[in-house]
């Protein structure tokens, strides 16, 4: 891709992120959105999250892959317990890298 | 009665400062992962400029990963901007829950806030107005010291990769699916949002193998959340009955 094709992706992503950001706090002021919609949009940031997770974690070259040698698999448990136990998003992300560092260094991975 | 103007000059100091204290924790937090990302845009081929530009503009950490992977694999603009889309939705959330706090100000004030509102950023902001009344100078301080923070670390993250010559070393890779991971955990508040995850995970790793493309992620997303809503309304209504 072009650096000219990317930086109008940038303005595109620009704007589809401040459009969700401002809106509500825009127009809302005191008032509140329906139930219906609150309730659905409490469960969209888990959603989409475990929806890049999964095969971020889970499928290598096309296929699920639960073996001992997919390293990203193994290693989201650690990242997990840290996660749960900690509520640090870097705490999380250092061990999940560090513990993805070193297994590539011991094993060659 | 009316503070002298020196004493309302030194008292906004205080506030300018107070917003860059609250900021700390995050700075800690955005040098590394901004520095992350700003390595994997190097080598996904992103100029400088852009790299900086998407940091500035975008300022949204998992999306500019995501689209950092995106274009490494040359996936079209329009599934970026869409896939940004879904990724950023969340912000909705956020900013509906922290507009009772903002009544007051101005509309170009309340702009300039929602620019910079991240989860982070959420996060602090949420504490500070649960506490007490803090000042627009420091809450709008303490979202420029964060994305300062933020474009500052990509900055140093493509200066560094000029010398890196292979991310997986460092398990740069990983950046992503552990933030993912932590993100997921401290949003999850109840039982049915770990069955949504589930569930919505496993149904975008079956799209993803049935051949949508990059649209498993929007399509598993929108299913997923309807089934916790519809789950909701299941379980609202069980209890009605029994009582």
């Amino acid at each position: 891709m072009d650096q000219k094709t990317i930086l109008l992706t940038i303005l595109g992503m620009a704007l589809v992120t401040y459009i969700p950001r401002l809106l509500p706090v825009w127009v809302l002021a005191s008032k509140s959105l329906p139930q219906p919609v609150v309730a659905w949009l409490r469960y969209v940031p888990v959603a989409v999250l475990a929806a890049m997770l999964f095969p971020a974690i889970v499928v290598q070259d096309d296929q699920v892959d639960l073996g001992l040698s997919n390293l990203f698999l193994w290693a989201a448990f650690p990242t997990l317990l840290v996660a749960w136990k900690t509520r640090s998003l870097l705490g999380s992300v250092i061990v999940g890298a560090v513990v993805v560092a070193v297994a590539r260094y011991m094993f060659g991975l | 009665m009316n503070p002298s103007p020196s004493a309302k000059a030194s008292s906004t100091k205080m506030e300018w400062l107070a917003g860059v204290v609250q900021a700390g924790p995050i700075v800690l937090g955005y040098i590394p992962i901004g520095l992350a990302f700003g390595v994997l845009a190097q080598k996904a081929g992103i100029s400088v400029l852009n790299t900086l530009l998407m940091s500035l503009l975008v300022y949204a950490g998992s999306s500019q990963l995501i689209a950092v992977g995106l274009f490494a694999s040359r996936s079209p603009a329009l599934s970026v901007v869409l896939t940004t889309f879904v990724v950023n939705l969340r912000h909705v959330l956020l900013s509906a829950a922290l507009s009772p706090f903002l009544e007051r100000w101005r509309k170009r004030e309340i702009a300039a806030f929602a620019y910079q509102l991240t989860d982070e950023t959420f996060a602090v902001h949420a504490a500070r107005f649960a506490s007490g009344t803090p000042s627009k100078a420091e809450i709008l301080t303490t979202n420029v010291t964060a994305q300062t923070a933020w474009v500052f670390g990509s900055w140093l993250g493509v200066v560094v990769g000029q010398s890196i010559s292979d991310v997986k070393p460092l398990a740069l890779d990983y950046v992503l699916p552990a933030m993912f991971i932590a993100l997921m955990v401290l949003q999850t508040q109840d039982c049915v949002q770990v069955g949504v995850a589930l569930a919505t995970g496993a149904l975008s790793v079956g799209l993803l193998l049935m051949g949508v493309g990059q649209w498993n992620v929007i399509a598993a997303t929108l299913i997923g959340a309807t089934i916790g809503v519809m789950f909701e309304a299941f379980e609202i209504w069980i209890k009605k009955r029994s009582c």
